[in-house]
């Protein structure tokens, strides 16, 4: 792609890191605004899916909520997204999780990436 | 009004402060040396000349480099008059930059759309063409030309397949999003006429008319 383009991707005003990988467990930091006060919800969860790349990557975050699936895609360089902590680090084998909405419970356990 | 000359770097997308997405067109603007002044007195109407495209020197003919050493110029591959800037005064050798928009300003934008080649009549003049099922053979074809033995006659400016794209289109009123002065480039909301690598004017809105 060409230079120009990807420095003004780069000045997208996103966060320094997005150091997580699909199977990872964050704790996404989403700012809401209601009316004229702008609040911080966070959304925890598996990573099952990182897409798109530079300015349009996104991701989606899947948690179980009382029972039922939720999912949520976020784009990785928003300025909406104040912060993305790991909580766990997942040892998957593929890119695309999606499998995981078949699974229930103890099935859908991701085993915990060891250090080397 | 004035205009300025920019390459068309290519599109992406780009975040507003309160998150909202916008897809933008990235233009390079290098400042464009002002080579000629056009004035009431000695042309009968104001306007200046300004140069763009960076060339070497030795792919220059000797006149043109006369033409803009004599103004004290850069060497150049293209000149195009625009509009005299109504709020500054220039004159040979200075330059038209970036600077002169600020984001939040409508403007417009010329230049070559991209050549499509020989087109039929749905693509080119947009026809509605037949149905594609249910037996029908006239899935693309222009249909009924004219009337009858009055008038006899196919309208002029009748829409006929042929060579589609490659023409002068001006979008008006773009939005810019974001002036960047120190690598001479311009967001504009939107997409805008030709291929990547070609060249466009790009005017505040409203001008030249």
């Amino acid at each position: 792609m060409d230079e120009i383009l990807k420095a003004v991707e780069a000045v997208a005003p996103g966060r320094e890191t997005a150091d997580f990988r699909p199977g990872d467990t964050v704790r996404v930091h989403y700012q809401v605004v209601e009316g004229d006060k702008v609040r911080i919800q966070v959304f925890e969860g598996v990573v099952i899916s990182r897409r798109g790349g530079g300015a349009s990557e996104t991701f989606t975050v899947r948690k179980i909520s009382n029972g039922v699936g939720v999912e949520r895609i976020f784009p990785v360089s928003s300025p909406r997204v104040s912060a993305v902590d790991v909580v766990r680090r997942g040892k998957v084998r593929r890119a695309k999780l999606f499998f995981l909405r078949e699974k229930k419970g103890r099935a859908a356990r991701i085993r915990e990436k060891t250090a080397y | 009004m004035s205009a300025l000359m920019a390459r068309k770097v290519g599109m992406t997308r780009v975040f507003r402060e309160d998150g909202r997405v916008v897809p933008v067109t990235v233009l390079e603007a290098r400042p464009c040396p002002v080579v000629q002044v056009r004035t009431v007195e000695r042309d009968g109407y104001e306007a200046v000349q300004i140069g763009y495209r960076p060339q070497k020197k030795s792919r220059l003919s000797r006149p043109a480099l006369g033409h803009l050493e004599k103004a004290g110029a850069p060497p150049v591959a293209r000149l195009v008059e625009v509009p005299k800037p109504a709020d500054r005064d220039v004159k040979p050798g200075d330059f038209l930059e970036v600077s002169m928009f600020v984001p939040g300003e409508k403007v417009d934008v010329t230049g070559l759309s991209k050549g499509k080649g020989f087109q039929g009549v749905v693509k080119r003049h947009g026809f509605s063409g037949g149905d594609e099922a249910h037996g029908c053979k006239s899935k693309r074809v222009p249909g009924a030309i004219g009337q009858h033995t009055t008038p006899a006659e196919v309208w002029k400016g009748k829409g006929m397949p042929g060579r589609d794209g490659c023409s002068k289109i001006t979008v008006r009123n773009l939005e810019i999003v974001r002036i960047d002065a120190e690598r001479n480039l311009i967001l504009l909301k939107g997409a805008v006429p030709g291929s990547r690598n070609g060249y466009l004017l790009v005017s505040k809105a409203g001008g030249g008319r």
